[in-house]
């Protein structure tokens, strides 16, 4: 699995950081990147279902694997 | 300054009867229980007021979100309903008033200090302060947690980063009381008020360019006011009403919507000892907990200004007419939120409005966030057991929140 921010769509909430911050990176106006390549370590897979389902933005995209 | 006795409350009102042909947020049964007026509206069309020379309140989610989005047709010009509009043009608060395309650099000059790694350097103080409340009262068996802890921990926090004295703390307190609370229905000591904060900016202006503050020690470099006075937008220093206009906003956005949010959930948590025990037993729960609590009792309903006729979900929407952003009754939307009007601490799909929607996503949300999780924190490490006794008042207005939260314990 992997997660992607769309660059476009954030507004900067942040609430992907805040709900899961091993896999999502602020920059300095507080808008969000997917930390290294975005992969999801095993695991974190609920974390990263949860960060996308907390976007009111719709910007946090999740691609499982072999999608 | 006290939140509000007798003359204090707005002005009486003519009473709601209808509240889908002639609503008013100011009306007390909204200031009391809004959500059962809310349930009612979303089954219709968007409802309509004639005062406020015409106004429209949209409820459901996906209406709220809609208008959000689109400034193209709603200016942000005016984000407050009155009575009659006052001040043609408005007074400027940017960036909140601000408009694409302007919009996104005046909020540019202020992110950087509300990112959540500079959020994340105030933890500590925010610490401080909220233990340094509890000590005052902790031994009294009791306290009024609005007046006492709530209200004190945002307006502390501010003035750090303003750069202005924490012992001015109760100036911003009663001047913010008299903009949003008073000043809902009384033009004149909103205008006052208004008036006083600019002047108070003007002198701690004039102070930093002699090389002088009265800010207290160790706080922040540069600090907001600062950073105001050195902005500059394609390299055109930032016009003195601009500036007066953002310090202005940074207090007053600042203070009561996170204290009615501390606020409102420790009511929750007061009155639902089940969720306040699994708090604490299960503190990895504090994410999603926080989100929950901001989603339930979101304080602040902000308002758009229609730029040009529109017809919105069959409601024909003339230029000049406001609309009522209900972000709280969003948040209520059983269509968004299934058992909406139920507290799910680990609720997992959550894309709440509280900070709002799109392009005006509130400058301050990882310190609103910060502040509520800390405040939450360290008064369950200290008081894990509590009761709500006593009246709670809520405030008036459009930001809303307990001015009033009497509890016992030990």
């Amino acid at each position: 699995m992997r997660v992607r921010v769309d660059p476009d769509r954030c507004e900067g909430h942040a609430r992907c950081h805040a709900l899961a911050p091993e896999l999502f990176e602020p920059d300095d106006f507080g808008n969000a990147t997917a930390l290294g390549d975005g992969a999801v370590p095993p695991g974190m897979e609920g974390k990263a279902r949860l960060a996308a389902a907390n976007c009111p933005e719709y910007a946090v995209e999740i691609v499982e694997d072999g999608g | 300054m006290s939140g509000g006795k007798g003359g204090d409350r707005p002005a009486d009102r003519r009473p709601v009867t209808d509240w889908r042909t002639d609503w008013d947020h100011l009306d007390a049964r909204w200031r009391d229980d809004p959500f059962p007026i809310w349930d009612a509206l979303r089954d219709g069309p968007i409802a309509r007021t004639e005062r406020f020379e015409g106004a429209w309140l949209p409820t459901r989610y996906e209406d709220v979100e809609a208008i959000a989005r689109d400034t193209g047709n709603f200016t942000s010009r005016r984000v407050v309903l009155r009575d009659r509009k006052f001040d043609d043009p408005p007074l400027p608060a940017p960036p909140l008033t601000s408009d694409p395309p302007e919009h996104k650099a005046h909020k540019q000059v202020l992110l950087p200090l509300f990112s959540p790694r500079e959020v994340a350097r105030l933890e500590p103080l925010t610490r401080r302060i909220c233990n340094a409340l509890i000590d005052g009262f902790v031994a009294d068996g009791g306290c009024d947690a609005a007046q006492q802890y709530a209200r004190h921990v945002p307006v502390r926090i501010i003035a750090y980063m303003l750069g202005v004295p924490i012992r001015d703390s109760h100036l911003f307190i009663r001047w913010i009381h008299e903009i949003l609370e008073v000043g809902a229905s009384d033009d004149e000591r909103n205008r006052n008020a208004t008036k006083a904060m600019r002047d108070y900016f003007r002198h701690h202006i004039a102070l930093r360019k002699e090389g002088r503050t009265e800010a207290d020690p160790d706080g922040p470099e540069p600090d907001l006011i600062r950073v105001m006075m050195d902005g500059s937008l394609n390299g055109v220093p930032l016009e003195e009403k601009h500036v007066l206009g953002t310090l202005n906003l940074l207090m007053v956005a600042g203070i009561d919507t996170t204290w009615s949010a501390i606020g409102a959930s420790l009511l929750h948590l007061g009155r639902h000892p089940d969720d306040r025990r699994r708090l604490i037993e299960e503190p990895g729960l504090m994410p999603t907990a926080v989100e929950e609590l901001l989603r339930a009792y979101a304080p602040v309903t902000m308002a758009r200004e229609v730029r040009q006729d529109v017809e919105l979900v069959g409601c024909p929407m003339k230029k000049g007419e406001m609309v009522l952003l209900s972000f709280p009754a969003a948040n209520r939307d059983p269509a968004m939120f299934p058992d909406a009007d139920k507290v799910v601490l680990d609720r997992q799909e959550n894309r709440h409005a509280a900070f709002g929607i799109g392009i005006h996503r509130c400058v301050g949300s990882n310190l609103a966030r910060m502040e509520l999780r800390v405040a939450i924190e360290e008064w369950l490490g200290r008081i894990p057991d509590y009761r709500v006794a006593g009246e709670i008042r809520w405030s008036d207005g459009s930001v809303r929140g307990p001015r009033t939260l009497p509890v016992t314990f030990g």
